[in-house]
Parts: structure tokens; C-alpha cells; sequence
């Protein structure tokens, strides 16, 4: 260990030495130190490279502030955690830390070539080049520029780690835990309520962490919170958003700071806070200096080297120089005497400074320079030295020494305030915006709110200097590289908003996100603008306070729970028998069950064989059901349904269309009436929650006069269908209490009874074109009656088939599929469902629409069938087809292909499509244009089975 | 995630709770075929849609699955007054 | 105008860029234009370069009630795509398409446009259809849109988890090769900076208060904050809100406005080498120049003018993207921030004349503006310039939502764009 430990002092624990590694490079650090301190404490002054010119670069500050030190952190396969900041990594025993932006080393970084020739890449510098030759741009500079952009590397394999949300209220949040949030907290306690208490630190005290003076007191108000029964503590949680009404979203970091072997459970968890009161105590922070050499690695914030001297007992250099524009760098120097670091000189801008402070130093030995600034930083890796003269254009005086403190005044932190879209005042006094009037229930305390004396100081754009700023490497942002000269040449460039300034220059729009740069940005604007700061405006502020992990976001919505899967009750047969599934919108559907090594179109060619030739059972469950019950019941169908519904006598079922308002198709199914009363629903599986959400809408809003009400029961049935000409010899023997003779039970009529023993509504109904069943029983009871209906039809040579049968067998009967044949922009006619809308109702939903004038025009788009000349071509859904393939580009298009399938019935490929007047067409070739060769088909009537129906009403 | 007072339940719930059901008291006309083109667009498609307080419905959907009527400030997205379907845009905030 | 080059670069680096002037100059408006184009984002002050660098109208104002670009032109994902389904989208979006390539050059700026390729994920049989049906379409149209397998997908974009146990599996996607990405503010800093060469004047922070219409109902001028303004047509180009300045004409609109939130991550090296959409689990990403992962999402569920979004928005947005690029959970989230989206009944925008004399009208662009950026704004330039639209914009005309011709592109593919 190098000589940059102080003999005493900090918090840290000195009984327990940690090792860890930079780079590769063993140190050694303690408990309780983090790692820029244990890294300063072993002699390390490069921390990282900046980001567009790879300049070397040291710490800048102790907090969330920091702009340069970032560091990759591994904790081991796939933990790889990049751009953190290394003052805010708590150091464990084993830390593997490596610094980025660099190639092949920190020290040696070949792309520091930018800045030997910065002058070609001032702000802006890209809109001005890169443009010739023209295909130049993808092919050589964006990916020379991306490779040298970028901060450390992304993670490559999937996380290992989880992520925890949840939920908190409270009477009182108090965001930031030094001593003004603290004290707040303690005073809402007293009213009684709920108070929470967060802080980004891993422990409370916020600056006082920083001030051996005031760690009694701190110990005192630490156990008052203990002893309050009412107040809830959480360190390392940061509040990094303010949203409407008092909600506030943290995280909360649980394992980063063990080493891994030691860490358990979660990595963060995602607090979402609702707040009767929030009390925002997020403190300040220190404003760097801008001067030329600002940037050398040593050159860091007077608070940093502050608190790496009294809270980690780390001296920041064997001899520091304070260049100062306020009281608090004095008292920052003299702070640091006293913990016996060398400090060389204090430079001081102003002409005045306070007689107290002036003699305090000269009693501690401290040389004092007022009225000179800074107007070289000596050195590369590190400081070695400084130049200053009187007011920056005076004779030059060289110091040596190994550390800058730059004490510029402070900025509170009004990040979370703004986020709630409280207003702002300018404060000449603190040279920054303080909390003006909130919005919501908010206030600010201690140094975010501007209560907090901590001297006086003057506001400087850049240190007087003896040398042009154009010529000054004087950094506003460090990370992203924005010199007091690109705000220069912005404003000479014409951008006078701070916004342009911003885009323009990149200033602020680093992951620090301007703590340290917004304020002199705007100083510097100002001057070159001529215009007082509050006339040239301020950034938005934008959550998140400090950068949030995706994952802590994310929480348990990983996978599984990403959106829950929908499984009905025969789900696991379906499984146990081999199936292979699709998603549905929500549900997980079989989609056709392979016997042996058959393929898709194997399975599904004998799927459709069986239930033509004997017997098919199908999952249908997943149909959305409404149960739609009351002395109105059929008034309120005949009004949302196109056809007429008053008429239906109970225990008759009929096919449902429903338009959307606009007159366009969104829904269809076939529903029962059970009784004068009573109608059992069905909706498509993608459509119901939508449909039931569009009835309650009508029923609520428009028709309250009706009494009705509507109930979803699609989780509530479980739907098995039994298709094909053997379907009434397998249930006959499980079914009791309905007669299912032909006439007796016809087709389109449903019957209550028991199958199996289980109470059933049982459907005539058919979307094969086949004689078939839909057997509704409780969900609960669905497997059993599946498992006894499918023993029972062993005898029958059952089939079990899956939702790609189902679509071949509709499509040979051409039973459309909403939102597959059709797509929000077809009408009933369209469809040729003209027989589905009661020409005789006055009114419908979506009936106007139909009248519109282009409604009715000659060109809609028609449902047809297609046969391909070809018979064993299968046309590909969604092809596109044409009058004239010769046409040329862009070629003429007069529909497209819906469903297409091969055919086991027919022995051939048969497909649905919509197109151009296609009724008129029937009987004409038409073309399908593909890559390589064109597809000839035949219109036909969108039926190619059983057209009289003779085999549904068997 | 705003909070939003169900005026059937009477209570603040979360907005993740409800539905956004559009510009309030746009009835539906009650003789659709009466309206000429030009009126029945405005029916379906003309929406007032200003900055600053907007009467809209909302539906709380995860409680007690009621619609209703509130006016809300577009620009701060601050809830004036929710109300019963039914009931009259309260007077006062016209504007 | 100084000519924006390499070598003039060079040069300017040996005087300090002292040589640099402005990009455009700080104007008084004069008492009257031929021509006013109300919002300063990428499509008002483009329609004003084109309507002096290709229509010869050079007295024209662009009024921005902000800073220019600071609309969506300046809250954009950046993605470029034109791969629509229906004839009048292609050729509308195509049209951009074609503009965007050589834009850097026409406009002496380089708005780094980049053909990283749109890449769209198919989740379910859905998804497969609806894009087969896009991508033949688009071929006939002569709109690029190709199939790629799942293993092509990943071989695409190797971030991809292509796992079949994933609870949105990869079945494959649609990609664009022309597609991608360009630099949003410069495009209008660079529309800005060509159209002030060419005499157009761009008044900032003046906010219009009203539209002045003569006896004869039609335009005359705008009042402003700065006092009247007089005009021979108007063309209003203000996103989310333009519902407000229609009404100022006394024209109700279809549209209405909401939030549409977008975040960056943290910037690291090159890991994401194109655009990438999914409308299933609903979120898209792409990675900036500088490195960022650039991500958006939908729209928040209701009319609001206060671009601030919920969080819970932001929550399924990253749940939906680590959903299907797993890797990046240990990313962080830098900058979330909102714009307003103004959205027609189809989803497809409006870019036509109005039933006002002089007045016309290019909104709703929903979700979609940016991409549309050169080809809107020549068509708004067109449609302004010959007082009637041009062939490619006349079906995004208003008369649509009383006669029904919708283009309804989202209904047609359940696909946000």
C-alpha cells in the first residue's frame, strides 16, 4: 500500500483489509471504503478515458456526480456490470474491477490519437463531414466512430441474477438521509404515520460523513430513528423518479456491495412509493472549475478530496492546490490540514475572502494566492503542477504539487423536484436554480432547498486567463468532452437555446447527466450570449436521477411471468400427447399432434382424414364466452349483432357478426339462447376481453335503460368439440337427458344435460362442416369428460386434432376467421355475408358506417376462393395477387391470399383470398406473383366442401 | 401512475387499474340513419381534444368494471372531478 | 452558407472554427409572407427548404412557439422504415425513403443516415401471415421487406434471444435493408440551415395565437406573440399540436394527442447492429452512434398534453425488451422523456388541403413522423406550392373519415407504426 492512507481517521474499518483488483492489478483497500477510495489510497490517479477524445482521466468526485472514474465490475460469468461509477462501488473482499474505453490499456490508448487532433473534432463536427463519398459514411465512418464511441462493453449472456418490485405507501417519504433529511424524517415520526427514510448511501449522513465534527450528533439522530416504531430506513435505495401524484420509483441495490459468494436473493428491488408527503432532502453538489488543464488526472472536486480525507482517511495528494471560488474550498483545505494532508496553497479567484478564513489558513501553514487563478495543469497521467497568475493574465507562477481541489459553489439537487414539475428561481447567491413552488404535495429542505450556510462565492464562466478559450483545454463536461470553447462555437453557430447549445455541444448528456456540467454550461452560454442566465433557460430534467438497471425495471416480468400464459383445462393431455403448441394471444393452443416422425403437414393431412372419414376431438376452450343474462338480453344482442337476434327461440343457436362502430368487421361466434332470458356467448379466443369491454361500453354508456347484464365465463367452461360423422355414436353412451336424434337435436341447437355425469351445454354445432358436438362442461370437469369421450371413441378410431385442422376444415367450408380472413378493413358484404346483416333493423352497431359513400363503391375487396391450375401448389398466405403479372413495377395489386392449405379431402391445395370485386371474377384466372415464378389460380366461390351441407345436418 | 377516484367505489385507485374510454358526451346519436355523412363523421372522429380540462371516460376495469366520466387537466394530467355515467359535465370548467 | 466539408473542417481547425457563421440567423418577422409554416420540426422547416429549393417560394417564415427541432422532431426513436402494407402508405413512406438517401448531400449536412436495416420479429402464425403479406405487397410495389428465418433473425442480430422456450418465441421476421436509423436533430438543424440560405427567415419562441381569415373565408395571416403576420396560405405542421391551431382556423379535427415515452441506456460499444421491432411484446430498440440503446414503446393509454409519462409504461417497455434480448438486464436506463403524439382514427396521417382557402394541413403522424420527415415535408412543400396535393399525398386527404377510404395500416396488420 502506498503512502496516500492517512496514519488515522475515516470510517473505514482498518481491522479488515480487503483485496481486490483493477485491471488486473492486485490492491489492497478496507471495510468500508469504496473503491475510487481504496483505489486513491493505493497511489492510482487514471481511472478511465474520456469519452470522444480518450484523454486520461481521474476522479472528479465522491458521489453520484462523478463523471470520468467508470468502471466494468465482474462478479463472475454473465455479472458483468459496465459503466459504473467507482466511488459509488462499495468495496468487497475479491472486487474485480477493469477501467473501458481503452485499447489495448489504460495508460497506452491508441485512440487518443482524437485528441492530438481535437481541433478537427470541435461540437458538431460530425454534421460537418463524413459526407464524401456518399456510401462512405456506412461503410467506413459510422463504424469507425461507433467503435470509438461507447463507454464500457454490454453484457453477452443472460443475466443470472433476478429482480425484485414491489409496492410501499406512506404517510411521509424523505428522499436523501444527511442530516436535514434525517432531522425531517424525525419531525414527521412525531405527527405519527408511516415515514420512510431512503438514501443512495450505504449508510445515513449524507456531507456530515465528511465532518468528524458533527458524527455524534449524526450517532444521536441514527438511534432516534431506531427507536421511532414508525419510521422505515432503506440505504442504498436511490429515488430516481418523481412521478404524478406523489409516486415515486426507487431501486434498491441488495447484493452488489458483498462479494458474490456471500450475496443471496435478489440483486435490486424496484420500489414503486406512493406518498401522502414527500420531503426532498437531496443536498447539493460541488460545481467544478473551468480552467485550462481542468481534466488532468488529481484534478477532482475540494468535496471529493474532503471526503476521501475524513470519511476513508485517504489523502488525495502529498501536496494539494486549492483553486477556489467560494468559502467552502477554505474550509474543505483547512478541513484536510487538520487531517493532516499537505496542503500547499490555496488560489482563490476573488479579490476578497473573508479575514477568518484567510488567517485560519495562514495558521495552518497553508500558502493563500487571492485573486490568481489557475492557468495550466502540469502533467499527463497525473498532476505534477500548476501554473497561476494574478487574474489569470498576471506574471506566471509555478507550484508544484500532485492535487487540484476545485471549489466552484454548489448545486442543489432539484432533479426529483423538477421531475414533479415544481418551478424553479434563480439564486444569484448560490449561482444555481433553488426550488421555487411545487405542484404536489412536496417540499425541499437543507442544501436542495438553498438552506444551508456554507459561505459565500462568486460564479465564474471560466477562470480569467491569459489565453484564449479557443485555445484552452478547459472541460465544462468531462465525460463527454465539451470544452468552454464548443459552447463558444455553438452560440457562434447560431444556437442561442440552451437546448440547441445542448444538443449541439453534447454538454449534460452524459451518464452523469450534467450534475456537474449544466450549470457552467449555462454560464458560459451566457456570457457568450450576453444574456442573463435565467433568460437563456434550463434543461428538462429527466428521470432517472442516476441510471437504473433494466432489470431492477423489469423485476419479476421475466419469461414466464413476462405475460402469463393462458393454459385451458386440457393443456396437460395435450402435453402428455404429444403436441405441438402455438401462441394465441394470451393462450397456448395445441396446433396439431405428430404421431411418429411426422412433419406439420403430415399430422394435419391426417388429422382432417379422420374427422371426415370418422371422428375428430378438438380443444376449442380458449373461445371466449359471455354469459348475457335479463329481460332485455335479446333486445341488446339485436342491437350489437348485425343479424337479427329476438326472433332466436331458446335452445337455437346462430352465428353472431359483430361490426366495430365504423362498420368494419371485428368479431364473430356462434351463441345460444338457453332461455327467453339467457344467452351463452362465444367470441374468438384473441377477441373476448375486447368484445365483453365493447358490450359493457354500449350497455353502460348508451342503452342503461336495458336490463342486462353480461358476465365473462370464458375461464368458467371447458369446450370440447366432437367433429365428424361418428361424433353422435361416441357421446351417445356418456350423454343423459337429450335426446340427440336428428330432428329431435338439428343442427344450430344446444341442449342441457349431463355427460359423463357432468352437467353439460351441450352445442350442435359445426365449424368443420361435419355432424358436430361442442360439449361445455364446468372447466373444472373438462379433462375427465375429454379423457371419458376420448375412451369412449377409441371404438370410432377418435382422432385427436388441433387448431391447424381446425383452420383446413373451416377453409374448405370457407367459415372465415376474423382477424385471418379479414383485418379491420372489411364490411359483412365484403365478406358475402350479406345473410348474417337483418336488412329489415333500423339499427346496428355500425350499421351508418355501411351507408358512408365509399362503402358501397364498385373495387372493395371480396371474398373468393382460389384453386391454383396447379392442384399441388400451395399459394402462401399473404401473397399478393394480380389481374396482369406483366404489369410493371410498382405492379397493380387486387388482393391477397388469406388461408391456404392443403386439402386432404380434396387432394389438392386450396386457398381463401380477398379481392378486387372478386364475385364478378369468379371462374376467371387470376395471378400470383412470386419470386422466380407466377402462380396461376381460379376464383371460385369460397366453398370447395359438401356445399349443400349435407354432412352437417346428418 | 395516477390515481384515480372511482366514483362507484369511492375510492383512489391506480390508473393501471382502468381503461381510457375516450372524449366523454359523445352519445351516440339515437337515429344513426338520420345523420348525414358530414354528422356522422363527427360522431365517430371529430374529438375536441384540447389542452387543458377534457371531460373523457374511463372504465375501472380491474374493480368494479363501471364506466364514468371525469375532467381532467391535459396539461398537468391532474383529475379535476370524476362522476357517474349519467350525470352532467359539472359546471365551471368550460374552458 | 459556408459549405460544410472535410476540407473546410481542416482549414477551420487552424483558426480556431472562428469561420463558422450561423446556422440561422435571429430574424424579425416582416409584415407579411408568401408563404407561413406554422411548427419548426423536421417536416415545417423541410416543407420550407423545398418550397424555396424545388418550388421557388422563397418568402417564406417558418414559426416555431419554441426552439426548433424541440417537438418530436427532437424526441424521436430516429427509425426509418417503408415497408407498409398498403399502396398509398408505400409509396407515401417510400417516397421519404428515396429522400433520406442523398439528404446529407443535398442538404450540405450530415444527418447520418444510416441503413442498418428494420428488422420486424414474428412471435406467432399471426405475426408470420401479416408480414408475408407486407413483404409481398411491398416486392410488388418495389418496397424492399424480406423473410428471415429465426436463424437468420440471429445471424441478423446476434443480441436475439432466439430460444423456442421463450414466452414469445422467434419464428422469424421481416427486415428492411433500407431501414434504419438517422440523426434527428440534424435533420432539422440541417432543413433549418438550408432553407435560412435560401431566404426562408425561422422566428422562434413566438408562439401563433390566432389565424386571420379574410371576408372570403380564406387566410390572411397569423397573429403571434410578435404582433400579426400576413400570409397568402398557411401551412400548419405542429404534431401534437395541431388540433389546437385548427381549431384557432375554426376547423374541428380528427385527432387526438398523447404521451409517447422513449429512453436511452447507458452507451456502450457496438453490440446492436440494426433496428429491431416487435410489435407482439410490443417495444423496439436500436443502438445510437454514440452508443446508447435507443427503446420506445407505445403510447400512454390517454389524451394528455403534459409529456410526462407513467412509470409503469417505462417498466413493460424494458420487461418486453430484456424479454427478448436477455443479455442486456444488467443495463441501465440513462434518460427517459416524452413528446406528444397527435393520432388519427386510422393511424395514418393527414397531409391535404382543408376546407379553408390558403390553410393546409400535415398531422397525425402518430407514432411515425420522423421516419417521414423528407417526403412529408417535400409533399406539404408540393401541396402548399400547387394549391392541391400531389398524386402520392392525395389519399391522406380529410374527406377519407366521412366517405370511409380509411388506410387503416395498424388494423390491417395489428402493427403500432
Amino acid at each position: 500500500m502506498s503512502g496516500y492512507r492517512l496514519a488515522a481517521g475515516g470510517r473505514i474499518d482498518r481491522s479488515r483489509p480487503l483485496a481486490f483488483s483493477f485491471d488486473g492489478q492486485g490492491y489492497q483497500g478496507f471495510a468500508g471504503d469504496s473503491l475510487a477510495s481504496a483505489l486513491v489510497a493505493s497511489g492510482v490517479t487514471l481511472f478511465g478515458r474520456s469519452f470522444k477524445y480518450h484523454r486520461p482521466r481521474g476522479l472528479v468526485g465522491m458521489g453520484p456526480e462523478e463523471p470520468n472514474a467508470l468502471v466494468t465490475v465482474d462478479r463472475g460469468p454473465a455479472r458483468i456490470t459496465p459503466n459504473l461509477r467507482a466511488p459509488q462501488v462499495a468495496l468487497h473482499d475479491g472486487l474485480q474491477a477493469k477501467s473501458q474505453n481503452r485499447w489495448p490499456s489504460l495508460k497506452f490508448d491508441v485512440a487518443a490519437l482524437n485528441d492530438v487532433f481535437g481541433a478537427l473534432f470541435p461540437a458538431g463536427f460530425y454534421n460537418k463531414t463524413f459526407m464524401w463519398p456518399r456510401s462512405a459514411w456506412e461503410k467506413l465512418y459510422e463504424p469507425v466512430i461507433r467503435q470509438l464511441a461507447g463507454l464500457g462493453d454490454s453484457p453477452v449472456a443472460r443475466d443470472p441474477d433476478h429482480y425484485d418490485a414491489t409496492y410501499a405507501h406512506c404517510e411521509v417519504l424523505v428522499v436523501g438521509g444527511g442530516i436535514a433529511g434525517i432531522t425531517a424524517t424525525l419531525e414527521a415520526a412525531a405527527h405519527g404515520g408511516r415515514v420512510i427514510l431512503i438514501d443512495e448511501q450505504d449508510e445515513l449522513g449524507g456531507g456530515a460523513l465528511a465532518d468528524p465534527v458533527q458524527w455524534a450528533a449524526l450517532d444521536a439522530l441514527k438511534e432516534k430513528l431506531a427507536a421511532a416504531g414508525n419510521v422505515t430506513v432503506m440505504t442504498r435505495t436511490t429515488a430516481f423518479g418523481y412521478y404524478h401524484q406523489n409516486f415515486i420509483g426507487a431501486t434498491q441495490s441488495l447484493t452488489d456491495h458483498l462479494a458474490p459468494a456471500d450475496a443471496s436473493g435478489p440483486r435490486e428491488r424496484l420500489w414503486r412509493i406512493r406518498a401522502g408527503e414527500v420531503v426532498l432532502a437531496q443536498g447539493a453538489i460541488e460545481r467544478p472549475l473551468v480552467f485550462n488543464g481542468n481534466d488532468v488526472p488529481g484534478v477532482m472536486l475540494a468535496s471529493a478530496g474532503r471526503m476521501l480525507a475524513l470519511r476513508y482517511g485517504v489523502a488525495v495528494g502529498h501536496a494539494v492546490v486549492v483553486m477556489a471560488a467560494h468559502d467552502s474550498g477554505w474550509r474543505d483545505a483547512l478541513a484536510l490540514a487538520g487531517a493532516g494532508v499537505h496542503v500547499a496553497a490555496i488560489i482563490d479567484v476573488r479579490n476578497v475572502v473573508g479575514a477568518d478564513l484567510a488567517d485560519a489558513a495562514r495558521d495552518a501553514g497553508i500558502a493563500v494566492h487571492i485573486g490568481c487563478a489557475i492557468t495550466a495543469v502540469h502533467g499527463r497521467h497525473a498532476v505534477t503542477g500548476v501554473t497561476f497568475a494574478a487574474n489569470g493574465t498576471g506574471p506566471a507562477c509555478k507550484l508544484a504539487c500532485d492535487a487540484v481541489l476545485m471549489a466552484g459553489g454548489w448545486t442543489p439537487s432539484v432533479h426529483l423536484w423538477s421531475h414533479a414539475k415544481g418551478s424553479l428561481t434563480w439564486s444569484e447567491a448560490w449561482g444555481a436554480y433553488l426550488p421555487g413552488t411545487p405542484i404536489e404535495n412536496c417540499r425541499a429542505v437543507g442544501a436542495g432547498a438553498g438552506a444551508w450556510d456554507m459561505g459565500h462565492g462568486v460564479v465564474t464562466a471560466v477562470l480569467p486567463s491569459h489565453i484564449d478559450v479557443r485555445a484552452q483545454k478547459a472541460f465544462v463536461d468531462f465525460q463527454n468532452d465539451v470544452k468552454a470553447r464548443d459552447i463558444h462555437l455553438a452560440v457562434q453557430e447560431g444556437m442561442r437555446s440552451i437546448e440547441h447549445i445542448k444538443r449541439y455541444t453534447t454538454n449534460g448528456m452524459a451518464t452523469d447527466q450534467g450534475k456537474t456540467s449544466n450549470l457552467n454550461g449555462l454560464q458560459i452560454a451566457s456570457a457568450a450570449l450576453g444574456r442573463p442566465v435565467e433568460q437563456i433557460g434550463l434543461t428538462t430534467f429527466r428521470p432517472p436521477y442516476t441510471p437504473q438497471t433494466f432489470g431492477a425495471l423489469m423485476g419479476h416480468h421475466k419469461d414466464a411471468l413476462f405475460q402469463p400464459v393462458r393454459k385451458s383445462p386440457i393443456d396437460e393431455w395435450a402435453t402428455e400427447h404429444g403436441a405441438v403448441f402455438e401462441n394465441v394471444s394470451n393462450w397456448r393452443r395445441a396446433r396439431y399432434f405428430p404421431r411418429g416422425g411426422e412433419d406439420m403437414d403430415a399430422a394435419v393431412l391426417r388429422e382432417c382424414a379422420a374427422v371426415r372419414r370418422s371422428v375428430g376431438i378438438f380443444d376449442a376452450s380458449t373461445l371466449g364466452k359471455i354469459e348475457v343474462v335479463g329481460p332485455d338480453a335479446a333486445e341488446f344482442l339485436n342491437r350489437m349483432y348485425t343479424n337479427p337476434w329476438k326472433g332466436l327461440q331458446p335452445g337455437r343457436c346462430r352465428y353472431g357478426l359483430l361490426l366495430r362502430e365504423d362498420g368494419f368487421i371485428t368479431d364473430d361466434g356462434v351463441s345460444a339462447r338457453m332461455a327467453d332470458d339467457r344467452f351463452h356467448l362465444t367470441t374468438t379466443t384473441g377477441g373476448a376481453a375486447r368484445v365483453l369491454g365493447m358490450m359493457e361500453d354500449y350497455l353502460q354508456t348508451e342503452w342503461s335503460d336495458l336490463d342486462v347484464w353480461l358476465t365473462s365465463t370464458t375461464e368458467q367452461w371447458a369446450v370440447i368439440a366432437l367433429q365428424g360423422p361418428r361424433a353422435r355414436d361416441v357421446i351417445a353412451p356418456l350423454v343423459s337427458g337429450i335426446d340427440l336424434g336428428a330432428e329431435a337435436f338439428p343442427h344450430m341447437a344446444v341442449r342441457e344435460g349431463t355427460i359423463a355425469g357432468v352437467p353439460t351445454r351441450l352445442f350442435r354445432v359445426s365449424f368443420t362442416g361435419e355432424l358436430g358436438f361442442e360439449i361445455n362442461v364446468p372447466a373444472s370437469e373438462g379433462r375427465k369428460v375429454w379423457e371419458e369421450v376420448w375412451d369412449a371413441g377409441q371404438a370410432h378410431g377418435i382422432t385427436a386434432y388441433g387448431t391447424e385442422t381446425m383452420h383446413v376444415l373451416r377453409a374448405e367450408k370457407g367459415f372465415i376467421i376474423v382477424g385471418q380472413d379479414t383485418d379491420g378493413t372489411m364490411t359483412p358484404y365484403d365478406m358475402g355475408l350479406d345473410w348474417a346483416v337483418g336488412k329489415k333493423k333500423p339499427d346496428f352497431v355500425g350499421k351508418r358506417s355501411l351507408a358512408r359513400p365509399d362503402m358501397g363503391l364498385p373495387g372493395r375487396k371480396q371474398f373468393i376462393g382460389l384453386l391454383t391450375e396447379d392442384p399441388q401448389d400451395l399459394l402462401e398466405e399473404g401473397a399478393q395477387v394480380v389481374a396482369d403479372p406483366d404489369a410493371p413495377m410498382p405492379m397493380p395489386m387486387i388482393g391477397h391470399v388469406t388461408s391456404s392449405y392443403r386439402s386432404a379431402a380434396l387432394g389438392r391445395t386450396i386457398a381463401l383470398a380477398v379481392i378486387a370485386d372478386g364475385r364478378a371474377r369468379i371462374g376467371q384466372t387470376i395471378f400470383v406473383p412470386m419470386p422466380g415464378k407466377v402462380i396461376r389460380a381460379t376464383v371460385t366461390a369460397p366453398m370447395f366442401y359438401d356445399a349443400e351441407g349435407s354432412r352437417l345436418n346428418a | 401512475m395516477i390515481l384515480i377516484h372511482c366514483p362507484y367505489c369511492e375510492e383512489d385507485r391506480p390508473e393501471v387499474e382502468f381503461t381510457y374510454g375516450g372524449e366523454a358526451h359523445i352519445a351516440r346519436p339515437l337515429d344513426p340513419g338520420a345523420l348525414d355523412d358530414r354528422q356522422w363523421e363527427t360522431y365517430l372522429y371529430i374529438r375536441r381534444n384540447p389542452r387543458g380540462a377534457h371531460a373523457e371516460r374511463w372504465r375501472h376495469a380491474h374493480g368494479c368494471a363501471r364506466f364514468f366520466n371525469a375532467v381532467r387537466d391535459t396539461v398537468t394530467d391532474r383529475f379535476e372531478v370524476t362522476y357517474k355515467t349519467g350525470e352532467p359535465r359539472p359546471a365551471g370548467d368550460t374552458k | 452558407m459556408k459549405r460544410f466539408s472535410g476540407l473546410n473542417l481542416f482549414a477551420e481547425a487552424f483558426n480556431g472554427h472562428k469561420g463558422w457563421p450561423e446556422h440561422w440567423p435571429d430574424k424579425a418577422p416582416k409584415a407579411a409572407y408568401d408563404v407561413i409554416i406554422i411548427g419548426a420540426g423536421g417536416h415545417g422547416l423541410g416543407a420550407a427548404y423545398y418550397l424555396a429549393a424545388k418550388y421557388g417560394i422563397t418568402n417564406v417564415c417558418v414559426i416555431e412557439k419554441g426552439w426548433l427541432g424541440g417537438g418530436n422532431a427532437g424526441r424521436n426513436t430516429t427509425i426509418i422504415r417503408s415497408n407498409y402494407l398498403y399502396d398509398e402508405s408505400a409509396h407515401l413512406y417510400d417516397h421519404a425513403v428515396k429522400l433520406w438517401d442523398g439528404l446529407s448531400q443535398e442538404l450540405n449536412y450530415n444527418v447520418m443516415y444510416s441503413k442498418r436495416g428494420v428488422l420486424m420479429l414474428a412471435h406467432n402464425v399471426h405475426d408470420i401471415q401479416s408480414f408475408k403479406r407486407h413483404i409481398h405487397a411491398n416486392r410488388l410495389n418495389g418496397v424492399d421487406n424480406e423473410w428471415l428465418s429465426t436463424e437468420a433473425c440471429k445471424a441478423y442480430c446476434p443480441p436475439l434471444d432466439i430460444s423456442p422456450n421463450a414466452r414469445h418465441p422467434v419464428l422469424g421476421g421481416a427486415l428492411q435493408r433500407r431501414g434504419g436509423t438517422a440523426r434527428h436533430d440534424s435533420v432539422a438543424w440541417g432543413y433549418a440551415r438550408g432553407a435560412v440560405a435560401r431566404g426562408v427567415d425561422i422566428i422562434q419562441n413566438c408562439a401563433v395565437t390566432g389565424i386571420r381569415r379574410g371576408p372570403d373565408g380564406a387566410v390572411i395571416g397569423v397573429e403571434t406573440e410578435k404582433g400579426f403576420i400576413g400570409a397568402k396560405k398557411i401551412g400548419v405542421s405542429a404534431a401534437g399540436s395541431t388540433s389546437l391551431v385548427m381549431r384557432m382556423a375554426g376547423l374541428d379535427f380528427p385527432l387526438e394527442s398523447y404521451p409517447l415515452q422513449a429512453l436511452v441506456s447507458e452507451p456502450v460499444k457496438p453490440i446492436f447492429p440494426c433496428v429491431v421491432m416487435s410489435n407482439t411484446v410490443h417495444a423496439y430498440i436500436s443502438q445510437s452512434d454514440k452508443g446508447e440503446l435507443v427503446i420506445g414503446a407505445g403510447t400512454d393509454a390517454y389524451v394528455s398534453y403534459s409529456q410526462r409519462g407513467a412509470l409503469h409504461i417505462i417498466e413493460h417497455t424494458l420487461a418486453a425488451i430484456c424479454e427478448i434480448f436477455p443479455i442486456f438486464t444488467r443495463m441501465r436506463m440513462l434518460r427517459t422523456w416524452g413528446g406528444i403524439v397527435d393520432v388519427t382514427p386510422d393511424r395514418s396521417p393527414i397531409l391535404a388541403k382543408t376546407p379553408v382557402p390558403g390553410l393546409y394541413v400535415n398531422c397525425g403522424w402518430g407514432t411515425g413522423g420522423f421516419k417521414a420527415t423528407p417526403g412529408a415535408a417535400d409533399l406539404l412543400a408540393h401541396t402548399i406550392a400547387h394549391d392541391a396535393p400531389h398524386a402520392i399525398n392525395a389519399p391522406f386527404n380529410l374527406d377519407r373519415f366521412r366517405n370511409g377510404r380509411l388506410i387503416d395500416e395498424a388494423a390491417a396488420a395489428a402493427v403500432a407504426h
